[in-house]
């Protein structure tokens, strides 16, 4: 029951209010708002196709990089470099894809996954020695690397990865072998499947793992893990950032081997700054990251439908994020000005 | 009346706590005042009165005659007042030049209107240097030019020279008078006597929050100063900590479970001296009581002995599992977001210096909630912390609760060793004794008890089999019987300095 109203103050209103805002502007900018609802919802809900190949699709890689995002945010590190590392993660898994030809996919995609996983690492690697030599904060050096990596994919598809008739900037095709199985007859790929199970390990090692409780006790009160339970935050920390740059690189092989099947530029419309979204508003709980991963997949999936089908532009669905963002947020405002007001005051110690 | 800070009747409580009773305070220009007291006399809530930092429940401030409205620092600073705190208060990341620049609340430094103080104080100060690359030393200086840099004519100065070295501190003391004789007026809150008597022309001593001794330095003596901080009989209708029934332990006749052989260790956070070469034996079923002035390197030999710090020297051999009860419930020994189970968790897990946790609740590398649970509900019920659930959030609870939660699960573990620094400090009084109640029991059942609280009633009320004191960082030990007066003095004096 708990559970249920929780579902339904923190997610369906949210939602509802940034529809309703959507609508509003969409009126406001006389755009017709039933056809634009009604194009966003078959976009994203309509058939089983738009389901499938653009919802679900556009889903996986929200939910792998906010679970990445979810993992550092737990010992309270802020992991902004998931672009970064998204793409570092696609630029080794081309490397490796375009070179596994005659491998069994059995083989192929293993090893295409593992390029991603160790390349997604070493770009967080960077950052992990700056924060725990010289304190350097990760937030900046994460985000800075992002830069970094885009600039990376523009010269690898321009010089070593670029396809082998050098017409066009971008990567040639995966082998075969490791491109990621589809569901029949549509474009959803393994990679899904892969978000899925994440999530499920991730939900375990949060609720019941000593690792997951001791990098919660870091993120919720250093001083007190160190004093009271003898945990070495920097170390466990660094750990979790490493995991992260790991599992935002797979989702960069994921997506490579599972959607685009190439390297170019723009790979990722963002994912890795929406992927923050996606796992805040999850609070950080595994499985509600999930749900959040649909519903901003379900957006961008619809927002496309919308702009083709109502000439509607699809930033307008920004809208729609923005205003859950907010809502959520001012919700959780609102809760800890009331715990505050309930909790009895401090002794104050004298001198 | 030429006083430039008359301090009078002030009354400040914090919830059941009164920290001043009435204190007076009188400064007179061209004057060095020292301001004496135990830990919690009420000198720092003293001059925070003056600083507008605190309002006073009761009595006034008046400078050169008139009653004068002190609202804040800022209406402190106006007035003329400037105060140097224990704790620094300059932007790390900005320049010498732009901290100064801001606390004096100019856009750009004006060197011209330095005056000699100032600049003799610059010295040795690199205006472009950033902050957070300035030793300590250089940083408290800093502090002063900026207090100074705001037009301060009345130093307030909280302890300046619990960070400095020797001759930093002799230089400092000189700088101080060089400001008094251009006619400023210096405050300077310390435990040091020596630095009283170098330096200072005039003596107040607060005793719980009341003024015991006022005037001129020339007519006192170390001791007769001692006398009036720590010794004697206390004033009347102060309370002692109530005691409650059990006898003090036989003496023991179990094995050491402490041995420690000159260990040194280094400051935290590189203030005051650390532990100097300390040296110690424990047995089992034995309760030790540390007494020192806070900041003299009892929270450095606790933290060394709970496994949380590492001797830079020395040989320390401790039993295990010990266990740590520390001085803040709130940022160190609980995490107030999680819950009372979690909190039982985190404590269990770590078990010991050893690391090896408790197996009950942990099989492999996951946790047994459902047993944690269990577990933290006897626990509850045992210790008698009041909570509607073991769901609780850690913060939610009242303080004595949280101790009590603190300290059953440090006992859960039967630790061979513990650890408890300040134990019942801010709690109520019935709190205070089953927390009492509980570590005794532990002694009885022969766990060795390491105690330091900075309330020296408390310490001396205890009735350990032996008493501590540490000074500058060096132990020494006392008779068990030693009376207020001889560990007040002991306080004072760093073992090598000869006459306590």
């Amino acid at each position: 029951m708990n559970r249920l109203r929780q579902f339904g103050v923190g997610f369906l209103l949210p939602l509802a209010l940034g529809l309703a805002a959507l609508s509003l502007l969409l009126w406001g900018l006389d755009y017709d708002p039933s056809a634009g609802l009604r194009a966003l919802w078959s976009g994203a809900f309509g058939s089983w196709y738009a389901l499938t190949s653009a919802t679900l699709v556009r889903a996986t890689p929200l939910i792998i990089l906010g679970l990445g995002f979810a993992l550092a945010f737990r010992g309270g590190a802020l992991n902004i470099g998931m672009e970064g590392q998204f793409l570092a993660g696609a630029i080794a898994a081309t490397w490796v894809g375009v070179r596994v030809g005659a491998w069994h996919p059995l083989l192929a995609v293993p090893a295409v996954w593992a390029a991603g996983i160790l390349a997604g690492a070493l770009w967080v690697l960077v950052p992990v020695l700056l924060k725990l030599r010289l304190g350097v904060l990760e937030v900046i050096t994460t985000l800075l690397l992002n830069f970094v990596a885009e600039a990376v994919v523009s010269y690898m598809v321009q010089g070593p990865l670029q396809e082998v008739s050098r017409v066009y900037p971008q990567s040639d095709p995966l082998a075969l072998a490791a491109q990621l199985p589809l569901l029949g007859g549509t474009r959803l790929h393994l990679g899904f499947a892969v978000g899925l199970v994440l999530a499920g390990v991730g939900a375990l090692i949060f609720a019941r793992s000593v690792w997951g409780f001791k990098l919660k006790a870091v993120g919720a009160g250093p001083r007190a893990a160190w004093m009271s339970g003898r945990i070495p935050s920097a170390r466990l920390l660094a750990g979790a950032l490493l995991i992260s740059g790991a599992i935002a690189g797979l989702g960069g092989a994921i997506e490579v081997g599972g959607v685009t099947h190439a390297l170019f530029q723009n790979l990722s419309p963002g994912y890795g700054f929406t992927a923050i979204a996606v796992a805040l508003l999850a609070r950080g709980d595994p499985i509600g990251i999930v749900g959040t991963g649909l519903l901003f997949g379900a957006l961008e999936a619809g927002a496309s439908a919308m702009q083709r089908d109502a000439g509607i532009p699809s930033v307008a669905v920004s809208i729609v994020q923005a205003t859950v963002i907010i809502v959520i947020l001012l919700g959780d405002v609102a809760a800890r000005r009331r715990r505050t007001l309930t909790v009895a005051p401090e002794v104050i110690e004298v001198e | 009346m030429t006083a430039v800070l008359d301090l009078r009747g002030i009354e400040k409580s914090f919830g059941a706590v009164q920290a001043l009773r009435g204190a007076n305070f009188l400064l007179r220009p061209g004057e060095v005042h020292a301001l004496l007291g135990e830990n919690g006399a009420g000198k720092t809530t003293l001059m925070e009165v003056a600083y507008g930092m605190i309002r006073p429940d009761a009595g006034q401030i008046l400078s050169r005659g008139q009653t004068i409205e002190i609202r804040s620092p800022r209406d402190a600073r106006a007035a003329g007042i400037g105060m140097v705190h224990q704790h620094f208060t300059s932007v790390p990341a900005l320049t010498v030049e732009e901290n100064i620049a801001l606390a004096a609340g100019r856009r750009t430094p004006d060197h011209g209107a330095d005056d000699q103080l100032t600049q003799q104080l610059r010295l040795g100060l690199d205006p472009r240097v950033r902050v957070e690359d300035l030793s300590v030393g250089l940083r408290q200086r800093l502090e002063i030019v900026k207090a100074l840099a705001s037009g301060a004519r009345i130093l307030l100065l909280d302890e300046p020279t619990s960070v400095l070295a020797p001759a930093e501190t002799a230089e400092l003391l000189t700088l101080l008078r060089g400001f008094a004789a251009s006619g400023g007026s210096v405050v300077l809150i310390t435990h040091k006597l020596a630095e009283v008597f170098a330096c200072a022309d005039t003596v107040t001593v607060l005793r719980h929050g009341r003024v015991t001794t006022w005037g001129p330095l020339a007519d006192h003596t170390m001791e007769t100063l001692a006398e009036a901080m720590f010794g004697g009989t206390l004033p009347e209708d102060e309370p002692l900590h109530p005691l409650s029934g059990v006898a003090p332990t036989e003496p023991s006749t179990h094995g050491p479970v402490v041995r420690l052989s000159n260990v040194s260790v280094p400051a935290l956070d590189g203030r005051g001296p650390g532990l100097v070469r300390a040296t110690l034996e424990m047995r089992a079923g034995e309760c030790v009581a540390i007494a020192a002035i806070d900041g003299n390197g009892q929270r450095e030999l606790m933290l060394m002995m709970a496994g949380l710090l590492p001797a830079r020297e020395g040989t320390a051999e401790i039993a295990t599992p010990v266990v740590l009860v520390p001085a803040d419930r709130t940022t160190e020994g609980l995490i107030g977001e999680f819950s009372l189970t979690e909190n039982v968790v985190l404590g269990l897990l770590a078990g010991g210096v050893v690391g090896t946790g408790d197996q009950s609740i942990r099989a492999r590398g996951w946790i047994d909630w459902a047993q944690a649970e269990e577990r933290t509900q006897e626990l509850v019920k045992q210790f008698n912390v009041h909570a509607p659930g073991v769901w609780l959030r850690a913060g939610a609870l009242s303080g004595g609760n949280q101790q009590k939660l603190i300290l059953g699960r440090a006992l859960e573990q039967h630790p061979a060793v513990l650890i408890a620094e300040n134990p019942t400090r801010g709690l109520d009084i019935q709190a205070a004794m089953e927390i009492r109640q509980h570590l005794r029991e532990a002694v009885a059942r022969g766990t060795a008890v390491l105690f330091y609280s900075s309330d020296l009633d408390e310490v001396l009320s205890w009735g350990a089999d032996r008493l501590l004191v540490l000074a500058s960082g060096e132990v020494r030990e006392l008779p068990a019987t030693a009376d207020r007066d001889q560990v007040g003095r002991a306080m004072l004096t760093p073992a090598g300095s000869g006459t306590p």
